[in-house]
C-alpha cells in the first residue's frame, strides 16, 4: 500500500512538469503582452521596446521558462496587474472560497447520485430505474451556464430563499458561528445547481457496474451460502460495484473545475474561477497563469487520490 | 430401499424473452438419496446448469412450476429467508468456474467463515477462525492459516476450486450440487478434486447431484446417471446398466463421440447440428429428431413420455427401438430389436 502510494506519487513529478512546459508555452502564445495594456500609450514605443528588453521578453524561451520555474518554486506567482498585489496572496483568499464550494458539490453529488445508482441498478428495468435514469440523461444534456441561471432566478430572484451573490454576508466576522453559517449558506445554491446535473456520471457508472455484478458467479454463490438479498447487496455488490466510481473521481474533480468557472461567474461567488475568467479578459498574465497552474495541479492531485483510493478498495491493485 | 433426499418432479423453469415464457428446465422429474452421487450429463445449452440453479433457487426472474421437495417439504416458491435457512446449511453448491465464483475484494477466510457465520451465530470469531482453518485443511490446501488472509487473485485455479468447495461444505450439507466442478481444471487437478469430492460424500453421507458432461468423470464418480437433452431428461439408469446398454439415441450418440485410447480411429463420430436455442426448440414431439433425420418419422411418439424399460431405467420416446447409426446398415437394425 505504502509502496504503491510513493510510486504513484513519484509519477506526479514528470506529470507536474509536463503541466508547468504546457502551461508555459500557451501563455506565451497568448496575444499581447503584459505592457501592452498597462503602459500610457504617451510612452515612446522606443523606452516599451527598452522594458520589454529589460524584463527579458525577447531571451530565448527555456531561459524565460528557467526563470519563471526558479520563482514558481520559491513560491512567487508574480504580480497582478490589476489588483497590484502577489498573485499567491490574491488566490489565497479565493482557494479557500473554491476548495469549499467544490468540496460541498462532491459532496451533495455522491448524497444525490451514490442511493440513486444504487436504486437503479438494483431495480434495473422498472419505473423507478427508468426514472432515474431519465433524470440523470436530462442532467447530462443540460447545459451548466443555463441550468445554474434557472436556479439563480428561480429560487435566489423569484423565492428568494438564496443569496444571489457573495460568499459571506457583508459584515460578518471571521470565527463566529453566524460567519461558518453564512458561508455555507451562501454555497449552498451553486453547490446544489452544479450537483444537480453532474450526478450522471456517477448515477449511470453505479447502475451499469451493479447490473453486471448481481449476475456474475461470486453473488450467486453468496446466495447459495445463505446470505439474505440485503446482505448480497452490501457486502458483495456495492463494494465491487464502487471501483469505477473510486476510479472516476479523479475525472470529477476535474470536471468540478471546469464547472466551477462557470457558476462562480454565475452566482458572483468569488472563488478562483472567476478570477480566472476575469484576468482573461483583462490580459492580467500572471494571474491567469497562476490560476491554471493551480486548476493543472487540483487535477492531477485528483487522479493521485482515486488512484489510492481504489488502491485501499481493490486487493488486486495493492499488492502490484 | 435408500432414504430419499431430494425428490423433483415435474420441474418446468421458464425464463421469459420479450413477452414469452421459454422453458429451459421441462417436466424433469428425479430423486437423489442419501449418499449417492447423481450425475447428469448432457452436451452444452441442454439445460444441466438450469436445473442445478433450480435445485438452489439461484433464479431471480424464472418461473418455476412443479415441485422440488427437500426431506419430504416442497421448496419451490417457498419465501426467501426460509430458502436462505435451507441454503448453505442443508444443501451446498460448487460452481463451474473458480476463477469467477469468488469475490475478488474480499479474503478467502472471510468468504469461507460467511456459510458460517450466516447458519451458526453462537460461533465467537476465533472458533469460526479455527474452523475455517479446519476446512482449508479438509480440502488440501497447504499453509492454511497463510491462505486465510490471502485474496482470491492470489491463488490458482485449482486452489481456488478448493476454496469453493470448503464454502460449500463449511456446513456439512446434506445435498452438494457440483455443477461442473472440474472442467475449468486440467487434468490432474481435476482427479484430485473429484477425489475429494468422494471422500466428502463417504464422511457426511450426503446426496450429490453432479453435473458434468465428461463421460469419464461419470464412470468414476456416479451411482446413478440422469442424460439430459434440450431441458428434458431422456434417459436415467444405474451407471453400470447406462454404460453398457444405453437406449436412447441422444445417449449412444453421446457414447459414440467418445475418442476411444485402445482403437485408432480416423474420424470420431459426431452428433448432427447443435442442441436448439430455447426459443427455437421443438415443443412437439421428440426433441432430438431433428438431429437424426434419417429415422422414420412414425419413429417417435407425438407426447414423448418416459418409459421404464427395467426396472430404474428410464427413456423417453419410442424412437430407441427404431434408432441407428447412419453408418450401421438397416438390417442391423431390425436384428438389434428383434
Amino acid at each position: 500500500m505504502w509502496k504503491f502510494s510513493l510510486r504513484r506519487i513519484l509519477i506526479m513529478i514528470p506529470q507536474l512538469f509536463v503541466l508547468s512546459v504546457l502551461l508555459f508555452v500557451l501563455a506565451k502564445m497568448m496575444p499581447g503582452d503584459a505592457l501592452s495594456g498597462m503602459i500610457d500609450p504617451n510612452v515612446d514605443p522606443e523606452r516599451i521596446e527598452e522594458l520589454r528588453n529589460q524584463l527579458g521578453f525577447y531571451d530565448p524561451w527555456h531561459v524565460q521558462y528557467a526563470s519563471w520555474v526558479g520563482d514558481l518554486l520559491k513560491g512567487d506567482l508574480g504580480t497582478s496587474f490589476r489588483f497590484k498585489m502577489p498573485v499567491t496572496e490574491l488566490m489565497g483568499q479565493r482557494i479557500v472560497n473554491s476548495f469549499w464550494l467544490s468540496l460541498a458539490t462532491l459532496i451533495l453529488t455522491y448524497l444525490i447520485a451514490i442511493p440513486l445508482g444504487i436504486t437503479s441498478g438494483r431495480f434495473n428495468d422498472t419505473l423507478r430505474d427508468q426514472l432515474i435514469t431519465g433524470y440523470s440523461y436530462v442532467g447530462f444534456a443540460t447545459p451548466l451556464f443555463i441550468f445554474a441561471l434557472v436556479m439563480l432566478w428561480l429560487f435566489g430572484f423569484h423565492l428568494q430563499w438564496f443569496p444571489t451573490s457573495g460568499s459571506v454576508a457583508p459584515g460578518s466576522v471571521p470565527g463566529t458561528f453566524e460567519y461558518v453559517m453564512s458561508k455555507l449558506y451562501h454555497l449552498l445554491l451553486p453547490a446544489l445547481s452544479m450537483a444537480l446535473i453532474s450526478t450522471y456520471s456517477t448515477i449511470q457508472y453505479l447502475r451499469n457496474e451493479i447490473v453486471d455484478t448481481k449476475q456474475k458467479d461470486f453473488i450467486l454463490m453468496a446466495r447459495s451460502k445463505g446470505a439474505s438479498e440485503s446482505r448480497v447487496y452490501n457486502r458483495h455488490i456495492f463494494r465491487n460495484s464502487l471501483l469505477p466510481i473510486a476510479a472516476f473521481f479523479g475525472y470529477e474533480i476535474t470536471l468540478l473545475i471546469g464547472g466551477s468557472i462557470f457558476i462562480e461567474n454565475i452566482f458572483g461567488y468569488p472563488g478562483m474561477g472567476q478570477l480566472l475568467l476575469e484576468s482573461i479578459s483583462q490580459r492580467d498574465y500572471s494571474v491567469v497563469v497562476g490560476t491554471t497552474l493551480l486548476f493543472g495541479i487540483a487535477s492531477i492531485l485528483g487522479a493521485l487520490l482515486s488512484d489510492i483510493i481504489l488502491s485501499i478498495i481493490d486487493p488486486r491493485i495493492r499488492i502490484k | 430401499m435408500a432414504e430419499k433426499l431430494l425428490e423433483i418432479k415435474n420441474l418446468k423453469t421458464s425464463f421469459r424473452i420479450k413477452d414469452d415464457y421459454f422453458a429451459a428446465v421441462d417436466d424433469v422429474s428425479l430423486t437423489v438419496n442419501k449418499n449417492e452421487v447423481l450425475a447428469i450429463v448432457g452436451e452444452s445449452g441442454c439445460g444441466k446448469s438450469a436445473l442445478a440453479f433450480s435445485i438452489m433457487g439461484l433464479h431471480t426472474r424464472a418461473k418455476m412450476e412443479g415441485n422440488i421437495s427437500f426431506k419430504g417439504e416442497n421448496i419451490v416458491g417457498i419465501s426467501p429467508s426460509k430458502l436462505n435457512k435451507l441454503r448453505g446449511k442443508n444443501m451446498g453448491m460448487i460452481f463451474q468456474d473458480p476463477l469467477t465464483a469468488l469475490n475478488p475484494l474480499m479474503e478467502i477466510g472471510d468468504q469461507i467463515g460467511e456459510a458460517l457465520l450466516l447458519h451458526n451465530k453462537e460461533l465467537s470469531k476465533t472458533q469460526r477462525k479455527e474452523k475455517v482453518i479446519k476446512l482449508l485443511n479438509k480440502v488440501g490446501i497447504p499453509r492454511p492459516e497463510y491462505v486465510y488472509e490471502q485474496f482470491p487473485h492470489e491463488l490458482s485455479g485449482g486452489m481456488r476450486q478448493r476454496v469453493v468447495i470448503a464454502t460449500a461444505i463449511a456446513n456439512e450439507p446434506e445435498l452438494l450440487i457440483a455443477d461442473e466442478p472440474t472442467t475449468a481444471l486440467d487434468v490432474t487437478i481435476q482427479s484430485q478434486i473429484l477425489d475429494l469430492i468422494k471422500d466428502l460424500k463417504e464422511d457426511m453421507d450426503s446426496g450429490i447431484v453432479l453435473i458434468t458432461h465428461d463421460l469419464g468423470v461419470v464412470a468414476e464418480m456416479a451411482d446413478r446417471v440422469a442424460v439430459m437433452y434440450a431441458g428434458q431428461i431422456v434417459e436415467i439408469a444405474d451407471v453400470t446398466t447406462l454404460f453398457e446398454e444405453p437406449l436412447h439415441p441422444y445417449t449412444r450418440s453421446l457414447f459414440n463421440s467418445v475418442p476411444n485410447a485402445k482403437e485408432a480411429q480416423d474420424r470420431l463420430h459426431v452428433i448432427q447440428g447443435i442442441v436448439p436455442s430455447l426459443q427455437n426448440l421443438p415443443r412437439i414431439g421428440c426433441r432430438f429428431a431433428p438431429r437424426m433425420p434419417w429415422i422414420d418419422g412414425e419413429a417417435h411418439e407425438e407426447h414423448p413420455e418416459m418409459h421404464e424399460v427395467k426396472p430404474g431405467h428410464y427413456v423417453r420416446c419410442s424412437c430407441y427401438k427404431h434408432f441407428h447409426f447412419p453408418e450401421e446398415s438397416k438390417e442391423e437394425e431390425h436384428h438389434g430389436v428383434s
